[in-house]
Order: structure tokens, then sequence, then C-alpha cells
């Protein structure tokens, strides 16, 4: 089902954890739909003025595909500029990983839009202009959360599930 | 070496070399065709009937309401789609949520056509309550159909005291026994239809019978030469119901013994897995097959679970969201309430007959330790629970 390069990347991830220190995090997912995805970048200003991704670490719930996606946009995205890391796309991640399977494609998107995440509140934390295209794909996020919340809006209305959710360890994301 | 450990029987079970050798003679030397008047043609039709007669007697049922299928899938087909189109002045259903798909379906697609259908819901073992039946019943019930012994839980329903409540109401009864056939005693006195599977026994793929009470009208799904009574055209496979009897007889022969075995292996799987911490068990220790139990692990994905067992060695089943094709968590785990985050971590462990105590040991040595990596890279972390 998965070829040796998703394998490879679920076997040894790379760049996984939260990482100690680090100037933003991107959340994305929803434990009802079963992935979720937090990306932590760590940005350092470099001697030419630019702002790079200096590290970048993530914890991942999720199959396989989830886990290797996460791994994949960490590589892609460590050491480049933000300028840089804000154009990378889920067809990339996936396209590095030499292709998933179709019913796992959705969680190479998950893991370009929590980078898109993270950057997103670094730049909100530093007060700087939102690029467009950053911008538009927050709200597209934004909107797909929505989406799920509704759909499993069901499942929090029992009483009894609500509560279970609640008592989880660590909150749901969204 | 084989150094696998397999520890997912309710999906398939490896074929006994006594079932494979017992096939052999009919791929070549023994290959005619049972409706054929020669001699090739008359040691087949033996083989058959000889098989129906062995498969009916592990049943205690007539051998004339044998039916041969491809399998327990066309079986549960067979016995609602048979008999809604026999009966079609009886347009209601009953089962349980907990049903397989071949039965869930099949009853999907009915209601589509107009039929109601009644899905009852489960405890939060998976146990259907007898009442709850009884007073879905009306008289526009066709058929009851409930599971011996669910396939994900492993949970024993109570038929005996559906059938005997299905017989006092004049109501058909079905049962899909795919995991219960071999392994526990069924009630075929007050049951009308039992489904059945070959491979789950240690028998070859490919083929499973509809045990109906004889004379009972079903209409065929396939139609043809007019095969096994009318009921199912298409010419009987040979090797596979030979294979399937073999089976059948050694499943009876052997089941004391293994049904102990395997017993004292399930209980030593469930205490050992809920030594790992934010852990449940999914059904119950009690009231089960021996050979099938179910986890949940929080904060930690099924399929990926599964992934990372297989990369050491072993073979087991979840019933994740990212697992299915529809994305949706098992509707089994979901009927028991189990709440859905703790269904996206399930993991089902089954045992066959070559199941060793290694292979309990080896499992139980390897699955803390992957569950601490998932965990470890997870967002979610155990709380002080």
């Amino acid at each position: 089902m998965y070829n040796e390069q998703v394998m490879e990347h679920f076997r040894e991830p790379r760049n996984h954890g939260k990482l100690a220190r680090y100037s933003a995090v991107g959340k994305v997912g929803n434990i009802l739909c079963g992935d979720v995805m937090w990306m932590y970048i760590l940005v350092e200003r470099a001697e030419n003025g630019e702002d790079i991704i200096a590290d970048i670490s993530w914890e991942t719930f999720g199959c396989t595909a989830a886990i290797a996606t996460s791994s994949m946009v960490s590589v892609l995205a460590k050491g480049k500029t933000v300028d840089e890391a804000i154009t990378i796309t889920n067809s990339q991640v996936a396209a590095e990983l030499g292709g998933l399977p179709a019913p796992k494609m959705h969680c190479s998107s998950l893991a370009a839009d929590a980078l898109n995440e993270a950057i997103h509140e670094y730049f909100i934390a530093e007060k700087r202009p939102i690029p467009a295209t950053l911008e538009q794909r927050h709200e597209r996020i934004a909107r797909h959360r929505k989406e799920l919340e509704d759909r499993y809006a069901g499942f929090l209305d029992q009483g009894d599930r609500k509560q279970q959710i609640k008592g989880l360890p660590g909150s749901p994301c969204c | 070496m084989n150094t696998r450990t397999y520890l997912d029987n309710a999906a398939t079970t490896p074929l006994d070399p006594e079932v494979f050798a017992a096939m052999l003679p009919y791929f070549q030397r023994k290959h005619g065709n049972a409706s054929s008047l020669h001699e090739e043609g008359r040691q087949a039709r033996k083989a058959v009937e000889d098989a129906r007669r062995l498969i009916a007697e592990a049943l205690s049922w007539d051998p004339e309401g044998i039916v041969f299928t491809s399998g327990a899938t066309e079986a549960d087909n067979l016995a609602i789609f048979g008999l809604a189109r026999s009966r079609p002045d009886r347009r209601h259903i009953i089962c349980s949520a907990i049903e397989h798909h071949a039965i869930l379906h099949p009853c999907d697609w009915l209601e589509q056509q107009g039929y109601r259908i009644t899905r009852i819901p489960v405890d939060t073992t998976g146990r259907v309550n007898p009442q709850s039946i009884a007073d879905a019943i009306d008289d526009q019930t066709l058929l009851v159909s409930i599971m011996a012994g669910n396939n994900e839980l492993g949970i024993l329903e109570p038929i005996r005291e559906i059938g005997e409540l299905c017989r006092a109401r004049s109501v058909l009864f079905h049962t899909d026994a795919v995991q219960a056939f071999g392994r526990v005693d069924l009630p075929t006195e007050s049951t009308d239809l039992i489904s059945l599977s070959a491979h789950k026994l240690h028998g070859p793929k490919g083929v499973g019978a509809l045990a109906a009470r004889p004379g009972m009208r079903l209409v065929p799904l396939v139609h043809g030469g007019g095969h096994e009574r009318g009921v199912r055209s298409g010419t009987e496979n040979v090797h596979g119901i030979v294979g399937f009897a073999s089976a059948c007889r050694l499943m009876v022969e052997r089941r004391e013994t293994l049904v102990e075995r395997l017993s004292g292996f399930r209980k030593q799987l469930i205490d050992g897995v809920l030594r790992i911490p934010g852990t449940r068990l999914n059904g119950d220790r009690s009231g089960s097959l021996p050979h099938i139990a179910n986890f949940s692990f929080a904060a930690i994905e099924g399929e990926s679970l599964v992934m990372k067992l297989d990369e050491r060695g072993i073979a087991a089943s979840t019933g994740s969201a990212c697992s299915s094709p529809n994305l949706e968590p098992s509707h089994v785990l979901q009927a028991i309430g189990v709440p859905i985050e703790m269904a996206h971590g399930s993991l089902r462990l089954s045992m066959g007959q070559q199941t060793t105590q290694a292979d309990i040991d080896t499992l139980l040595r390897t699955l803390p330790g992957v569950v601490e990596d998932l965990r470890s890279i997870s967002p979610f972390k155990l709380g002080d629970s």
C-alpha cells in the first residue's frame, strides 16, 4: 500500500517531538476525524536580514501517511526562508515521498496546512503584513475546520461523549 | 523459518495442512464436474454430498438444507434477499447494529426499496438485549438476523434466547456464525438459517454455506444450471467444498483442547495489554469467543499502530477510520459507545489453532514499546489516568 520512501519516514521520522523553544505553532486536524498535526517552528533572522526556519518539529496523531508527511514537511521546511516555506504545497509533499495512496492524499494537505498555520501564527505574532496566499490558505483551513466541527456536532452534543471528549488528555485542537 | 506472529485469524486463517492434503486430489486426478453422469462426475458428486453430510452433522442440521456458496457474504445475501423475494408480503427486517457489512448493506439496500429495517442497539459490551428484539417484531417482520459471535469484539450474542423468542412469534431467525462455528455450541434447533465460512476455520477461501431449514423457499440470487437444488446455480467448487468439510471435521475433533488453549491465551492478552496505561478492552472478558480480543489505546491511531506492529513482524488489525476506505471508524466500536477518539486507536488481536505461547509472549513484549513510540510523537499525552 505504502511505498518504501513513505515507510522509511514512518520508521525513522525526522524532527518529531516538541521544540524546547519555538516562535510559533500551527495546529490542524481534528481528533474526531482521526488526524491531528501540531507543527512547531523556530524562526531566526540571518545576517542578510532574512527570516529563516532555523528549527522545526511536529507532533502527530494519525496514520502512517500522516506521520510520514509530517516528517517530510519538516525536512522540506528546515533551513528555508519563511517566504520559501510558504510556497511548500501538499502535492510537493506527496511527490517528495514518491506518492501516496489516493485515500491518503488528504494527509499531505494536512501536513502542508500545519506548516502554513505555524507561519501564519508567526506573522501575526511579529505583527507583519500577511501575504495574500498565506491568508487565503489560512481561511480555507478555518473553513474546513468549521465543516468538520459541524459534521461531528452530533457526537459532541451527546452528554456522555461530551464528558469523554472534554476529559481527553490534551484537548482537541479545533 | 517463519518469524512472523500472525494474530489476525478473524480476518482469515492459514489452511491446515491436512485440509490441503484432502483437497489436492480434487484439483487434478478427481477433476470431475459433480453434475456429470460418468465416473469422474460421480466421484465429484460423492465428494460434495459427503462434505454436505459432514458439515450438516457438525451443525446437527439436515443435509438437505445445506447450500454451498462462495462464502459467508454470499450466504448472508442469500438469506436476506432469498427470503425477501420469496415473501414479498413481509417488508420488515430486524438486525443488530453490529452485524457484518454482509448483513447491514443488503438491509440498507432493501431500505432504499421501501423496506423497514430495525437496527437493534447493543449495550456497552456489544450485547443485544433479546427483549428489544421481542419489542421490535410485528406482523410485517420477515426475518431477524443476529450474529452468533461478533467478528470485531468477539462478544457472543444471546442467540438461543433470540431464536426461541422468534420461534414463539413465528418469525424466521438467521445467524451469521462465521466466527462462532466450530468454537462454541450453536443452538441450531432454534435457528432457521446459519451462514458459515470455510476460511475462518483453517479451510480454503472462496467457499461457505447457508444452512436453511429444508423446504424453506429461497429465491436464488444466481440463476443457471439449477445446482444446489436450484437455490445456487454454478458448478460446485468441489475442491473447496471438500476442504470446507475437512476443516469442519478437524475443528470438531480439536475444538475442546483448542478452545481451552485459546481462552487461556485470550486471558493473558487481556491481562497483559491492560497493563499498558491508557488502554481499554472493547467487548467483555467473559461471554466471548475464545480467539478474539479488541483494545483501544488513548492518544494513538490504529492504522499506524498496525503498521508499526507489522514492521516488527506482528500481523493484527484495527477498526480505525484511517484503515477503512470511507474513513469512518468501525460501526461496531461506535455502536458500543467507544469514544470516537478511542475508536481511532483500536487494535484487534485474533488467534488460530497455530497460535503458540511464543506468539502471545512476542506480542506482549513488543506492544508496549510500539504504543510508547507512537505516543511520543502524538500531540496528545496521557493524563493522570
